[in-house]
């Protein structure tokens, strides 16, 4: 097979699997009216697949912030960090989000992805060991695999898996960085903190925590499951995302090891790519700013999450373990998800298809993403519709 | 358990291949895993947790970068059962 039958024969392989459902992935959004609005095609839907938790894509202060630095800076940098890509903003922002966590230094990467390919790479090299957890985002597993590390997953949140496989590694404990998330994007469960943490410190290895769901979402500031759990200082790297409750484009690392500042020398997806355009830089700083004082809108998150997953939980949907933001419901079959999918669609509500093997263990899912800007009846419109659907099309 | 002689890798490896392949092949030491016996590569990292409990070994994932077939990686796992 050549490169371009190769690419035929996976073409062939995903619509084997899903023949209707093709259309499913990356949809067109054609209009975007408001956190919660959007037309797709003819419809205006819902949008219940988003990660704008916060609900802040059209937030004044970002907005208003965001044309200032386009106006005043200009569109993009046309460079990297290294060279002429370092603006006042990305200084401003980098201190920021290091004063947020109470650290002493604080990196901002081009994306998320990034964010975790950058630091994962920089922090650990050949013959080193990285144990991440079965559940792990792709951006982790890459920036693993760039590395160069030893990699080694342990089962999700199982920590006597965890401890069997540090027990293994004898004494390479101490070049081992362990990672883990916040929330996990696929089932919306969270990460057992203390107890990875006594791990971490029985064992003498590093802890890397990516916060990208957990943001804004969880703990009284919105720091995320550091804060939730009081281990803030536990942890040793933390990454995150601008493009989840922040609203703009763009991932962080911060630590209060001195030593990440020498990152910015060795880190190719950190030094190889241009750095953030002004107007992100600025939507986000804003947007920060907002996060932290957000008690509110975190109270509003929470109320309307629990009101969808008390609802989707009554009317007999397989849930996620925790509840919180995101809200997956598990099917037996991709044709049972696509017609869920499609039934929700055809009630003007927009939510995410996850499909094997995006999806952890072969399973299928429906997921709903809540944000602070829902109201009290759309939930209850959500609900009712997935109580319908479950009538008419899984029953 | 301690099945650290080759031919007993071999074996428990061809059973749970047998197991786990949608496929109607006869499993051999040259079978090639994806193309030949369909484990694609989330069956593969089950596997290898589950190798990794019977044998108390740690298998980096990244190993199986060189990994094609069944003979492959009982050489991978008897190296590593051996260096520990
Ligand atoms: C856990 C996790 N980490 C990192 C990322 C990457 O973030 P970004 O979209 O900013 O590249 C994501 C987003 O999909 C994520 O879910």
């Amino acid at each position: 097979m050549n490169l371009l039958e190769k690419l035929d024969a996976a073409a062939a392989a995903r619509i084997a699997m899903l023949p209707t459902g093709v259309g499913a992935f990356g949809i067109p959004i054609e209009e975007v009216y408001s956190a919660t609005e959007a037309r797709i095609g003819d419809r205006r839907v819902l949008l219940l697949g988003t990660n704008n938790y916060l609900g802040l894509t059209f937030a004044p202060e970002c907005l208003e912030a965001a044309h200032e630095a386009i106006d005043e800076e200009g569109t993009g940098t046309t460079g990297s960090r290294m060279a002429n890509g370092s603006y006042f903003g990305h200084r401003a922002l980098e201190k920021e989000f290091a004063a947020f966590y109470q650290c002493s230094s604080g990196m901002v990467f081009t994306t998320g992805y990034q964010a975790n390919l950058g630091t994962i790479s920089g922090l650990v090299g050949q013959g080193d060991t990285v144990l991440i957890d079965g559940d792990s985002h792709a951006s982790i597993y890459d920036g693993c695999i760039l590395s160069g590390a030893d990699i080694i997953r342990f089962k999700h949140n199982d920590m006597a898996d965890l401890e069997k496989r540090l027990r293994r590694l004898g004494n390479r404990t101490e070049t081992t960085l362990i990672i883990a998330e916040g929330i996990y994007s696929m089932l919306g469960d969270q990460a057992p903190l203390a107890e990875i943490v006594e791990l971490k410190k029985k064992y003498g290895c590093f802890l890397l925590l990516d916060e990208a769901h957990s943001l804004g979402v969880l703990g009284e500031t919105g720091q995320g499951l550091v804060e939730k759990t009081g281990l803030l200082k536990e942890v040793d790297f933390i990454t995150g995302t601008f493009s989840k409750s922040l609203c703009s484009i763009g991932g962080y690392c911060v630590s209060n090891h001195p030593q990440l500042e020498q990152l910015r020398f060795v880190s190719h997806p950190y030094i190889f790519t241009a750095s953030p355009s002004p107007a992100t830089i600025a939507s986000t700083r804003a947007a920060l700013e907002l996060l932290r004082n957000g008690t509110e809108l975190r109270d509003q998150l929470w109320k309307n999450s629990l009101q969808l997953y008390t609802q989707l939980e009554e009317t007999g949907y397989k849930l996620g373990p925790d509840p919180g933001p995101v809200i997956s419901a598990m099917v037996e079959s991709p044709q049972q998800a696509l017609a869920l999918w499609q039934g929700l669609l055809d009630h003007d509500i927009y939510v995410n298809l996850i499909l094997p093997p995006a999806a952890p263990e072969g399973k299928s899912l429906v997921r709903c993403s809540v944000n602070a800007a829902h109201t009290t009846e759309q939930m209850k419109y959500v609900g009712d519709t997935f109580a319908k659907l479950k009538q008419e099309i899984l029953n | 358990m301690t099945a650290s002689n080759y031919d007993e890798i071999m074996q428990l490896l061809c059973d749970r291949l047998s197991d786990l392949t949608l496929s109607e092949v006869e499993i051999t030491p040259e079978s090639n895993l994806i193309g030949q016996l369909s484990i694609d590569s989330i069956k593969l990292l089950n596997l290898i947790m589950e190798i990794e409990d019977t044998f108390d070994i740690s298998v980096p994932i990244n190993a199986l970068a060189d990994v094609q077939t069944v003979r492959d990686l009982v050489d991978l796992i008897y190296k590593i059962k051996s260096a520990s």
